[in-house]
């Protein structure tokens, strides 16, 4: 199989690539999200704390 | 009289401590994540290349991989989320609360997937994006459970509160996950009934078989990783003047 049938699909490849890449990015998006928020708040947390030093 | 022995009572006791509960999910993360990706790899190559096309579908059946995984993933995660939420309202463990509302966004992600995937299956395969049978009925019905728990919870300043509420309103929703789960046999519904669950024998070939059970393991690594990650920020947040949180941010600006 060459890679230009394999990313064809056998003529379904606009459903079955925008089906993962939907599903890859509302993943993606999951994990980051929290991560950046929790990373931010710490920052939050410890710039109150310095004030208060 | 006692029920359950000192050693193990102490475990539980520990495991649900905040500091110590925020730390070891910080530690076991990067390993979840190893193990997620090993078989998320293993299971998108046999699926997109190793396992044979279909017969009657084409290649467009490919979708299952994930459609499939992530259905299944609404309705495990919506009765994790129910238990978890039950479990805080009784024994009023925080923990529990956060486990709670944490799945909920995860549970949203994986139901808004399953109903996009299935609508990019159904075009080619029905000739419709969507169509109001009771399978995608009752799984859009599921996305609004998740959004109504993430916007009550919100929507309440007081999270002890915000988490009783979200309880019962999960513990309600429950009613849902049978009708989803049987509509397809109840109902002459447009969806193809179950391929995978039926007792006597699944009417699915090992070769895609295979695929489909390895992304379904993956898909739960993820929750549990994506879960862990949004239940460590939403400690944070509730613990935000607690001793173990000015101490670890005393530690961070050092």
């Amino acid at each position: 199989m060459s890679i230009a049938t394999f990313f064809a699909m056998g003529g379904y490849a606009f459903y079955v690539w925008t089906a993962y890449g939907i599903c890859f990015l509302v993943l993606v998006f999951n994990i980051l999200m929290p991560i950046r928020q929790r990373l931010s708040f710490l920052q939050e947390l410890a710039r109150k704390q310095q004030r208060q030093q | 009289m006692k029920f359950i022995p000192d050693p193990v009572g102490k475990f539980f006791h520990r495991m649900a401590s905040p500091p110590h509960f925020y730390a070891l999910a910080g530690q076991m993360i990067p390993w979840l994540t190893g193990i997620f990706l090993v078989l998320l790899g293993y299971g998108l190559f046999a699926g997109l290349y190793l396992a044979p096309t279909d017969y009657q579908q084409g290649d467009s059946y490919r979708i299952i991989y994930i459609h499939v995984p992530s259905a299944w993933m609404s309705l495990f995660i919506y009765i994790v989320m129910a238990l978890a939420g039950a479990i805080g309202l009784i024994w009023r463990i925080k923990l529990a609360e956060i486990m709670a509302i944490s799945s909920a966004s995860v549970g949203a992600s994986f139901t808004f997937i399953a109903l996009v995937t299935g609508s990019l299956w159904g075009k080619p395969m029905w000739g419709t994006w969507w169509v109001w049978d009771a399978r995608l009925t009752s799984e859009l019905i599921l996305l609004f459970l998740y959004l109504g728990v993430m916007g009550l919870y919100n929507a309440i300043d007081d999270k002890r509160t915000a988490s009783k509420a979200v309880a019962i309103l999960a513990l309600v929703g429950v009613v849902n996950i049978p009708i989803i789960h049987y509509s397809v046999e109840w109902w002459n519904t447009l969806h193809q009934g179950p391929t995978v669950t039926k007792m006597d024998k699944p009417s699915i070939h090992i070769s895609m078989l295979i695929p489909l059970l390895t992304m379904a393991v993956a898909f739960k690594f993820y929750y549990v990783i994506a879960v862990l990650q949004r239940a460590r920020l939403e400690l944070l947040h509730r613990e935000r003047t607690s001793a173990w949180v000015k101490k670890l941010v005393m530690e961070q600006n050092k």
